[in-house]
């Protein structure tokens, strides 16, 4: 074997070249990984500097001040974008783990590949085009609504609660499975009892994070819940209604300070809330995740 | 006995119900490319084809044509790939091969949190930070020393292409780095050890074998990465200034398919310009149907080809 073909015998100017050259592209890596990390930093940091003359307790008790003047708080914001994404919840989170249950206990393998891709599609789809579809199916005839935008964002979560169910429900072991059935337990039965009771934690995990994900998403509210929202709290989910996504969307064109430093403060309420809800749903996956190991 | 026979039933209510979910995912993605494409009908059957090439938007003369909103779309998510995915990439290296073990979980999760900041938070941040920021600083340093380049003379902007690529950026990076992790991750270790005791250093390890292994994977990557750079409707509505004549250079206010929808969808003119943008959202709908089923095709064959499923 000739020198050129067998890097042990490599050595003086050449070793030393093939080794620098591994250290600069480790060097650069690194840096990538460090550059992510400082921009992370200076986005977070100039967000929490401009929201901080903003914070105060007027923000949370009160509503949004009239057109042009100062003053006021993202109440009916923060209202709003929790009734939204309950809604949405409540519509994605039983569809999402029924179709968990029926890609891990009743599909063949080859409806769940199916049913696994399409699922995947619709969360690559635009949610600004998930916007104009909800627009065309409930706006269009009944006008703006709570319950139209909780229809986009919950087809914004159901791809995650329902990919991230299956996830879990494939980690239960199948001698759990077997167990209830050697017992006569019927398919239901073990499901109901066995399964899903083994799985809560991981079902609990996907949500939260599917919900923190719901609840910065602006484009599928847009058009179904973004007009003659008022200044006042609303809690009929038949009538539009104000979100903090919306708020930071309409303030952030506006030349008008105090509605860029509302718009800020709302920024950061929402990242922490979003931010919260990421962390919290990675350290309970990695408890679920342990737990369904000591099952096993 | 009645138990059972409850349990029984049971068994076909619950097959059922879930059964009956399924259906309705396939139910809902039927639905919602009728309901777009229906929407967009009127535009459909009226500009046709020539809609793509047309670069007109005029509500007075109600005519349309989506050509210069193709070009920022595929200015501003090229440009956010080309910086993106180099950065990804080597982010995916670190986590999986560089970084030390006490370091990997902490900068994996700061890579994800990248990814949860909504995309309103980032446009704010761009408008009202890295805007003016790139207008005072990095644009007229580029025009000063890159303006031979074409496309790189002009005049600085707070608003426009450059802050909607550097954004989407932001947005891509997440997705290509946690892919690239993975992929990288699943490279088996007795190649990288065989590699490595053939006397490779990490990185031509990296080149020769990990690189090659899942270059495949990486390609479905970058595609996925493109399917939501073009998607990005509020963070580029946010920052690129709306405009609706083609920029002359990356400086200029400019405008994509996705912020066009955002910015005009509510509060047409005519219907034909709300059937136009429609014409835009069912562009979309294809290009992200596109690049995800291929992304996917992909990512399967190469899972059949490590073995597993």
């Amino acid at each position: 074997m000739s020198a050129q073909t067998n890097p042990l015998v490599g050595h003086g100017g050449r070793a030393r070249r093939r080794k620098l050259t591994g250290q600069v592209m480790e060097a650069l890596a690194t840096a990538a990984a460090v550059l992510a990390a400082v921009v992370l930093a200076i986005v977070l940091v100039t967000l929490t500097k401009r929201a901080l003359p903003a914070i105060n307790v007027d923000l949370f008790t009160q509503n949004a001040a009239p057109f042009g003047q100062t003053g006021g708080g993202i109440k009916n914001a923060i209202v709003g974008t929790v009734i939204i994404t309950g809604i949405a919840t409540a519509i994605a989170l039983p569809a999402g783990v029924l179709l968990a249950i029926f890609n891990t206990e009743f599909a063949p393998r080859r409806l769940a590949d199916l049913i696994g891709l399409t699922l995947n599609v619709l969360s690559g789809v635009p949610t600004i085009v998930i916007g104009v579809f909800i627009f065309g199916l409930v706006v269009v005839g009944r006008g703006q609504s709570a319950y139209a935008g909780a229809l986009g964002l919950s087809i914004v979560m159901l791809p995650l609660v329902a990919r991230a169910t299956e996830e879990v429900l494939r980690l239960v072991p199948s001698h759990l499975r077997e167990g209830g059935m050697a017992l006569g337990a019927t398919r239901a039965r073990t499901v109901i009892t066995v399964i899903l009771p083994t799985a809560i934690g991981g079902i609990v995990t996907a949500t939260i994070v599917a919900v923190a994900r719901a609840a910065g998403e602006t484009a599928p509210l847009l058009f179904t819940t973004s007009i003659f929202v008022g200044t006042t709290v609303n809690t009929d989910p038949s009538q539009a209604m104000a979100s903090i996504p919306m708020v930071i969307f309409t303030s952030s064109e506006q030349p008008d300070p105090h509605a860029q430093q509302q718009a800020w403060a709302a920024a950061l309420v929402l990242v922490v809330i979003v931010l919260a809800g990421s962390i919290a749903g990675r350290l309970l996956s990695l408890r679920t995740r342990r737990q369904i190991e000591q099952v096993r | 006995m009645t138990a059972r026979r409850r349990w029984r039933f049971g068994d076909v209510t619950l097959q059922g119900i879930a059964g009956l979910a399924a259906v309705g995912l396939a139910a809902l993605m039927v639905l919602l490319v009728y309901e777009v494409v229906d929407q967009a009908h009127a535009s459909l059957s009226e500009f046709g084809l020539g809609f793509l090439t047309s670069s007109v938007w005029n509500t007075v003369h109600d005519e349309y044509g989506a050509a210069d909103l193709i070009f920022g779309t595929l200015v501003t998510a090229g440009v956010a790939l080309l910086i993106a995915v180099p950065i990804a990439i080597a982010i995916g290296l670190f986590l999986s091969e560089l970084a030390p073990r006490a370091l990997r979980t902490p900068v994996g999760t700061m890579v994800e949190l990248l990814a949860a900041i909504p995309s309103v938070v980032l446009g704010l941040w761009g408008i009202l930070v890295l805007g003016p920021f790139l207008n005072e600083h990095i644009e007229p340093f580029m025009i000063a020393h890159l303006g031979f380049i074409p496309f790189l003379d002009g005049f600085a902007s707070p608003v426009g292409l450059l802050p909607a690529c550097l954004i989407l950026t932001l947005m891509v990076v997440p997705i290509v780095a946690a892919i690239s992790r993975e992929l990288f991750s699943s490279v088996p270790g007795d190649l990288k050890q065989g590699a490595m005791a053939l006397g490779a250093t990490r990185w031509e390890m990296v080149r020769g074998v990990a690189i090659p292994q899942v270059s495949g994977g990486l390609v479905a990557a970058v595609m996925l990465g493109f399917g939501r750079a073009v998607g990005e409707a509020i963070a580029v509505a946010q920052v690129i200034g709306g405009s609706l004549t083609r920029p002359e250079n990356i400086y200029a206010p400019a405008d994509t398919m996705a912020s066009r929808l955002a910015a005009q969808y509510v509060g047409t003119a005519t219907s034909l310009q709300k059937s136009s943008l429609a014409y835009l959202a069912v562009i979309l709908l294809v290009i992200s149907l596109l690049t995800n089923v291929a992304a996917q095709v992909i990512v399967r064959r190469i899972q059949r080809r490590m073995g597993h499923r």
